[in-house]
Formats: structure tokens, C-alpha cells, sequence
């Protein structure tokens, strides 16, 4: 009898590239609960508005690409993208926003240099920063916290999403803003007279940050990625931040515990730099990747123009990265330097 | 001393060890025909000792060896001689061999045989021959001729013997159950092994699943004459990997493209160290081995004693297959063997398991996705290679980024494929890069030759070329000279004159002065 010819090994462990994008939209839930709490149901509705959207894309241009839709839509990257596009956008963002960003993350920054597995950019980022430049008004536009302002109900996320001329929501400069327009105040009576400092690092925010901290631990848990560029990118952060604080004097760019726990810090280190397509290959190399995040992520909000920079650290680091392979190979077996040793 | 290090990457896959009942030897019995390839070439080899048609009594010399890495090979019984022709013989590309084909009597008549009474008072030559002769090649890995690993002391000298009774790969209990029932045997051939070698020490590397082996093996190593150690290490795949081994026990690694002597180290596996006692002590030739036959689709899974020759085919009969479960046949384990495509190929000295799965507990992978770069692949591998990497350059034919991340050093254990969420055949991909390595290299050195042959070739024919031309231009001149001397001159007067001229050359040379 004839049996079937397949190279070894024969066997398989437990894990499907599905279940890994699984996994991440999983952990995704704690930050996402937290950013639904504090500013309420806008970034849920971006997120289930940009998800149809971007299998709908994915789908038709597939379809253009002549490949089956099926076993790629299957593998969840498409949703990954667009749940983290969606995570980053200012909750009650338009229509067209939210739409702009993600026909701009699934093409430009996906499909454009081949799909799944080729793009050299983070296709999140992309579409974040596309709509950054553009949009730079819309973009920087926040919802106040709960506490602070009125917390929006579903009808007006929704009458947000769809008819955004009628919405008037009541958006607040978040810490990070007030950070880098503080002229004069030192860091103590900054956080005494502005209340979105909150206890550390801004109201919500910082419970977001701690939330997103959570599902990235569980990720490294689980085996999803290791924990070499989070930990490397926020000691760096916190390094520059703590060289930066300037015993908090008026030119003071922050505590460590601020910059850990505002804007998308946790969020970058978890769930951006980790994408692995675009990042560094290595564990060597990640550790690099990593810091220089932290340090490109600490001068762009201190020195920089921009909310957050979280987007721009990241793919000006995804240039980097070809090259920071090149100089980050491990030691293969065998080719360790020997040394003259004992025996 | 007994400390034991870690190795990068690794894996976890179910053990499915209980299921061959490690610790029981069953005989697989003498099935009707053994078919014995006689090389690893194609060819008729001139080396055979016996004819078709011929009785032969088991331990009887069929085919001496032919050349330094080549083993002899002996009758696992008796029976007359059938047929020598090329067979399928088991290789991942379904290859055929010439096979010597040996009808079973059924009486198992063996010729008397006696080894050494002494074996410490015997010259290593001489065991290192008595070796070879028995047909001795390693039953492990690649079936390497044990007699040409002893000579490694002729190079360097060597400190240390292992015997890797790791056995990490899932499945097989061929080599746990060979170190449960014959412990001392085990013991009694490494010793012999280290007195060849010369080395002080013998260390036996058992993974820590393995708790009845390490037993008998401590009991057996106490009463040895000389060092040894028996060390206990986690389990983790592929621990059972030579160079693996060597940096867990002793925590330095093989350099690349360098082989364990040049660390004073000589690797060998407990069944090879029991058919060296086998060969010293009974003059045993190497005739049978253990098989781990298992798989849900046998329906008597166990470690089996098989004679070297037996059909596989009659083994699946003996464990009671159930074909309709089943889709792939494997020699070897499921990380490392290559799945058989017929069953009619038989047992050879490196065949320690025949996996035989359902396609439930194996299945069919499915279609390979895109690789996400997870890194997965790279935490596994245990010689820090970066797999993804490897498989886009292979893909791309890159041969230069290839060697630069080091593709040789891959030892092809599928830890990366196991873990590769996309179910990339990783593996696949890096032997074809490999061959294809070989090939390009293989054609320069040819190309390099031809070339050389080449310009050898138009040097000559310059030089022949250049010759011919001064000759004739010296004739040339001589003519001319003539001519300006002598006028016309009369052709008779010259041939003589010319006659006359060669005698006298003729005799001064001949003139010892
Ligand atoms: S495990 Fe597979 S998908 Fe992940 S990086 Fe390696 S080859 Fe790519
Ligand atoms: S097969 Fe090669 S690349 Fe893959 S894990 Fe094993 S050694 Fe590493």
C-alpha cells in the first residue's frame, strides 16, 4: 500500500497564526473596557464601525489581488490592525475618519508592499499618521474624562460617528497637551490647578495605560511575543523622562510615572512595537528597537508638535529595522568565541 | 561536577512515550525473507563473499566492506540466498539499493563464534578491527561506521566518552528500554569504547523522563572500573541532539562545521555500546537491533527485537496494523523520521522506530500561511538561528544571507516547523536550500577543475604550438644558411654529408664523456 509522503516533523504544536491574532484582540479587552469607562462608547464604536470596514476592504482587495478571501480573512490580521487604529483614534471621530484611516492602514500599509508578513510598516501606525497630517484638528481633539465632563450615551457616540456636523462633545486638553504648553508652572502646581492630572498621570489615563500594562503581560505569558522591546522601550522612556524631570521645575518634561502612564504609552509598548512583522527580528535587535522607541517617543512629546508619538517613534524605527537585523544576529551555535578555559 | 547547562530554545511536544511500554523486549521473530542492502552505492559492489543459491548460517560473512566507510555485513540467520538486486531501501527519496535478498530456513543455525576472553588486555587496533568486522555502525543518527569515530585519538587525544541515552525524540523508548533490561551491557561496552579511546571519563546523559533507565543505568555504572557518571538533565527536545548533548553535559559547544573531537569528546549511543560488548565479548556480529514500533494504528505498539533485514511490512503484521486509520508511515520519530512511502522497504541499522499514527493524533497540515515573523520559530530553535529569516532567503535563493545566518549550522530538528503558527514546512524549505548550496558549490568546483583543465589544456598547446614554430624556424634558417653558403648544392653530396653528420651525434652520445 502507498502512504503519504510529507517532510518531517510530523507533528504540530498547538498554536495557529488565528489563534495568536486571537490572543491580541483579547488582550486588547482590560484597555479597551478602561478607555470605554473613562471616556465612554465612542472608541467601542470605532472599533466594531473600522472592523467592518476593514474586512470589507481586505475582502475587495483581495479580490483585486486575484486570492481567495477566505483563508486571509480567516487569520484575524486584518481586525488586529484596524482594533488598534480604532484604539488609538479619538473616540467620537467621524465617519470619515475613522474610514480614511483605515483604507489607509489595510492598502498603504498592508496590501501596497504585499500583504500579511511584507509590510515593512507598522499598517496601524500608517493609518494613524496619515491622519495625523491631514486631520491634525480632528486628531487632537479628546473627549473629557468621566468626572470631568458629561460622559456621551450610544446614541451620541453614534450621531458622532454618522453626523458629526450636529455633534458637539465636550473634548479637554489631556495631560500630555498641558505638559508641553506649561510656560512657568512648576510640575507640583501644574498638577494642583489643572484636575486632569489626576493622582499620577492624568484622570483615566492612567487606569487605561494600567489596563493595557495588564493585557500586554498576559500576551508575554502566553508566549505571544517576548519581553524584550516593552521592557527596553519603557526603561528608556523612563530613563530620559527621569534625566528630563528637572526636579520639577517649570521646564521640568515630566516624571517617569507620568510619561509610563499617559497617552499610549502602554499601548505602544504591548501592542505597537510588538507587531512583529515590522519590528526588529531578534531578541538582540528588539532590545535596541525598543529603547530607541523610548527615546525618540520621550523627545517627539517633550520637544515635538504632535498629542502623542507613540505613531511616529514607531515607524521612523520600522526604517531602522532592516538595519538594526544586520548588527543584532545572535551568536549561532558553534560560533560562540572560544575560550581558553579550565581542562 | 554533576551540574548540568542549558541550551537555547527547545521545545515541549507530548512525549507519547508510555505508549511502546518502554522496559519490555518482544521478538518480532524470523520472517520469511530478509532483504540486506549491501552499500550506500548504487552498483554492484565486487566485495560479496556468497552467491545466489548459496546456504549461509546466520553470523556468516555475506559482503565484506569495500573501503574505509563502508561496514561488512553479515547473515542475521540462516537460509539460502535468493536474489541480489537493486531494492527500495529506506531514504527519504524512496532510493533503491543493491539487496541481498536471504530466504529464512526457519532453524536458526549459527556458526560458532568466541570473542576476547580479556578485552583490557587487547591492543585498541585490535578492537577497533574486531569492531569493524562485527558491521558495527551507529544506531542512532546517521549510521556512521564506529570503528572510523575510534580512530579519533589518532588525531587528538580524547578525554571524555558519552553515551547519549537521551532518546528526545516523542515516541521512542528503543534506547530507554535497551538502558532498563541491559543496563551492564551498556556499561561493559562504554568501557570498552573508553579504553580504545584512551578517554578518563565516561559520561551517560539520560533526560530526567526517564526515571526506570536512570536507575539501572546508576545501579550499572556503579560497578564500573573506571569514572563514570550518570547525569539526569530536563527533558526537552532536542536535548538528544549530538552537539546539544555535548554543551548540556559539559557546557561547551561543538565549533561550527568541527566535530566533537575537537573537543576530545567521542559521542556513541547505548545500543551501539552494547553491539561493541556483543562483538568483544561473543564475537557477535551486528545482526538484529531494537525497533520501537508504535502509533495508534498498531494494535500491539512495543519495543521490538528485530533481525536487520525484516521487511517492514512483516513488522506492521506482527504489531497488528489497522490501515484504515492511517495515512503515513514514518521511519524514525515524528520530529526528525521521514515518512516511507511504501512499507516494503526493510529494517536497517539506524531504523529505531516505526511510527505508524491515525491521522487524528498526527493529522495532515494544512496549507502553510504567511509568515507573521512571530519570532516563535526563533525562541525554539536550538542553535539561535533566526528560522524566518532563513526562510526568506531560502526563498529567495539568497545563498550569500543564507550562509551569512549561518544555514549549515541547522540540524534540521523541526523545532521552528513545530511551533510555526503559520504551519510553514520550515524544514523543507532549508533542506532545499542546503542542496541547493551544495550543488552551486559542487558546479564550481567542477567548473574550477574544467576551467583549470581548460587552461592547463591551452598552455600545452601553446607551448606545443610554440615549438613546432621555432623548430621550423630553425630548419628554416639552417636552409637558408645553406643556400647562401654553398649555392646549388648537389643533393647527393648533402644526404651523405647528413648521414655522416648523424653517425658522429650518434656516437658522442653514446661517448660516456
Ligand atoms: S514561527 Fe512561522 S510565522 Fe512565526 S516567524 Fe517563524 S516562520 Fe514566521
Ligand atoms: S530545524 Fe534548523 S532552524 Fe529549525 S529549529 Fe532546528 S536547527 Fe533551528
Amino acid at each position: 500500500m502507498s502512504f503519504l509522503r510529507i517532510t518531517s516533523p510530523h507533528g504540530h504544536g498547538p498554536m495557529t497564526t488565528t489563534q495568536v491574532m486571537q490572543m491580541v484582540l483579547l488582550a486588547t479587552l482590560p484597555g479597551v473596557a478602561a478607555l470605554t469607562w473613562f471616556f465612554g462608547p465612542g472608541t467601542l464604536i470605532n472599533i466594531a464601525f473600522g472592523g467592518a470596514l476593514a474586512l470589507a476592504c481586505e475582502y475587495l482587495v483581495l479580490r483585486l489581488r486575484n486570492r481567495e478571501p477566505t483563508p486571509y480573512l480567516k487569520d484575524y490580521s486584518v481586525l488586529v490592525t484596524s482594533t488598534l487604529l480604532c484604539i488609538a483614534l479619538p473616540p467620537y471621530a467621524p465617519w470619515w475618519l475613522v474610514m480614511t484611516g483605515i483604507l489607509a492602514a489595510v492598502i498603504l500599509g498592508k496590501h501596497v508592499f504585499g500583504g500579511l508578513g511584507y509590510n515593512p510598516f507598522n499598517p496601524a501606525m500608517v493609518g494613524y499618521v496619515v491622519l495625523l497630517i491631514s486631520f491634525p484638528l480632528q486628531m487632537s481633539s479628546w473627549q473629557a474624562p468621566r468626572g470631568l465632563g458629561d460622559m456621551p450615551g450610544l446614541s451620541e457616540a453614534l450621531t458622532a460617528l454618522f453626523l458629526p456636523a450636529t455633534y458637539d462633545g465636550v473634548t479637554m486638553a489631556t495631560p500630555l497637551d498641558l505638559l508641553r504648553q506649561n510656560k512657568g508652572l512648576l510640575m507640583e502646581d501644574l498638577y494642583q490647578q489643572t484636575p486632569q492630572f489626576g493622582q499620577w498621570a492624568g484622570v483615566g489615563w492612567e487606569w487605561v495605560n494600567i489596563a493595557f500594562l495588564a493585557g500586554g503581560l498576559w500576551l508575554i505569558y502566553r508566549g505571544i511575543f517576548t519581553w524584550h522591546a516593552p521592557l527596553a522601550m519603557l526603561v528608556m522612556l523612563g530613563l530620559c523622562a527621569a534625566i528630563g524631570f528637572d526636579s520639577g521645575s517649570s521646564e521640568s518634561g515630566g516624571s517617569p510615572l507620568l510619561h509610563w502612564l499617559s497617552g499610549a504609552t502602554m499601548f505602544g509598548a504591548f501592542f505597537i512595537i510588538t507587531d512583529p512583522v515590522s519590528g526588529a527580528t531578534s531578541n538582540r535587535g528588539r532590545l535596541l528597537f525598543g529603547a530607541l522607541v523610548g527615546i525618540l517617543l520621550y523627545l517627539i512629546r517633550v520637544h515635538g508638535n504632535y498629542p502623542d508619538a507613540v505613531a511616529f517613534a514607531v515607524l521612523i524605527l520600522n526604517f531602522a529595522a532592516p538595519f538594526i537585523d544586520q548588527y543584532t544576529q545572535p551568536t549561532t551555535y558553534g560560533h560562540r568565541p572560544i575560550k581558553e578555559d579550565d581542562e | 561536577m554533576n551540574t548540568v547547562f542549558g541550551i537555547h530554545g527547545g521545545i515541549h511536544p507530548p512525549e507519547e512515550k508510555a505508549l511502546s511500554n518502554p522496559g519490555t523486549i518482544l521478538d518480532a521473530g524470523i520472517p520469511p525473507t530478509l532483504v540486506l542492502p549491501l552499500s550506500q552505492h548504487i552498483g554492484k559492489p565486487s566485495n560479496l563473499e556468497v552467491g545466489v543459491g548459496e546456504h549461509v548460517l546466520g553470523g556468516q560473512l555475506l559482503a565484506a566492506a569495500d573501503g574505509l566507510v563502508s561496514v561488512p555485513l553479515h547473515a542475521p540467520t540462516s537460509g539460502t540466498v535468493t536474489a541480489i538486486e537493486p531494492r527500495p531501501v529506506p531514504h527519504p527519496s524512496g532510493m533503491e539499493n543493491i539487496c541481498l535478498e536471504l530466504s529464512c530456513d526457519g532453524r536458526a543455525q549459527w556458526l560458532d563464534t568466541s570473542g576476547f576472553a580479556n578485552w583490557t588486555e587487547e591492543k585498541p587496533e585490535v578492537l577497533v578491527e574486531a569492531i569493524r568486522a562485527a558491521g558495527i555502525a551507529g544506531m542512532g543518527g546517521a549510521g556512521f561506521p564506529t570503528a572510523v569515530k575510534l580512530l579519533a585519538p589518532q588525531r587528538a587525544p580524547m578525554h571524555t566518552l558519552i553515551i547519549n541515552g537521551t532518546e528526545c525524540e516523542p515516541y521512542i523508548t528503543a534506547d530507554d528500554t535497551l538502558m532498563q533490561v541491559e543496563a551492564a551491557c551498556i556499561v561493559e561496552g562504554a568501557e570498552i569504547l573508553a579504553h580504545i579511546l584512551g578517554v578518563e571519563r565516561i559520561l551517560f546523559g539520560v533526560e530526567d523522563n526517564k526515571p526506570a533507565a536512570l536507575a539501572a543505568m546508576k545501579a550499572a555504572a556503579d560497578g564500573a572500573g573506571r569514572p563514570c557518571e550518570v547525569m539526569a538533565f530536563p527533558t526537552k527536545y532536542p536535548s538528544g541532539g549530538e552537539k546539544q548533548l555535548i554543551e548540556i553535559l559539559t557546557g561547551k559547544q561543538v565549533p561550527t562545521g568541527g566535530l566533537p573531537a575537537d573537543l576530545g569528546i567521542v559521542c556513541q549511543n547505548p545500543g551501539t555500546a552494547v553491539a561493541v560488548r556483543d562483538a568483544i565479548c561473543d564475537g557477535k556480529p551486528l545482526t538484529d537491533r531494537l525497533v520501537t514500533l508504535t502509533g495508534r494504528a498498531l494494535a500491539r505498539p512495543g519495543n521490538y527485537r528485530v533481525r536487520l533485514g525484516t521487511p517492514i511490512e512483516y513488522l506492521l503484521q506482527v504489531a497488528g496494523f489497522e490501515p484504515k486509520e492511517n495515512r503515513r508511515l514514518i521511519h524514525g520519530g515524528p520530529m526528525m523520521g521521514f515518512a516511507l512511502e511504501s512499507s516494503s522497504v526493510p529494517v536497517v541499522k539506524t531504523t529505531n522506530c516505526i511510527l505508524v499514527p491515525t491521522e487524528q493524533e498526527l493529522p495532515t497540515p494544512p496549507p502553510a500561511q504567511a509568515c507573521i515573523r512571530c519570532g516563535l520559530c526563533a525562541e525554539a530553535c536550538p542553535a539561535s538561528l533566526l528560522p524566518q529569516q532563513l526562510y526568506w532567503y531560502a526563498r529567495a535563493r539568497d545563498q550569500e544571507q543564507l550562509e551569512r545566518h549561518h544555514l549549515s549550522d541547522c540540524i534540521e530538528c523541526g523545532a521552528c516547523s513545530w511551533v510555526c503558527p503559520s504551519h510553514i514546512p520550515l524544514v523543507q524549505y532549508y533542506r532545499a536550500a542546503k542542496g541547493m548550496i551544495a550543488d552551486s558549490k559542487a558546479e564550481k568546483v567542477r567548473s574550477d577543475r574544467s576551467r583549470g583543465r581548460f587552461e592547463a589544456r591551452q598552455e600545452r598547446l601553446e607551448h606545443e604550438t610554440a615549438a613546432r614554430e621555432a623548430q621550423r624556424a630553425a630548419r628554416r634558417a639552417a636552409a637558408q644558411k645553406k643556400a647562401a653558403e654553398g649555392g646549388a648544392e648537389d643533393p647527393v653530396a648533402a644526404a651523405i654529408a647528413r648521414a655522416k653528420a648523424k653517425k658522429e651525434a650518434a656516437a658522442n652520445e653514446s661517448d660516456p664523456s
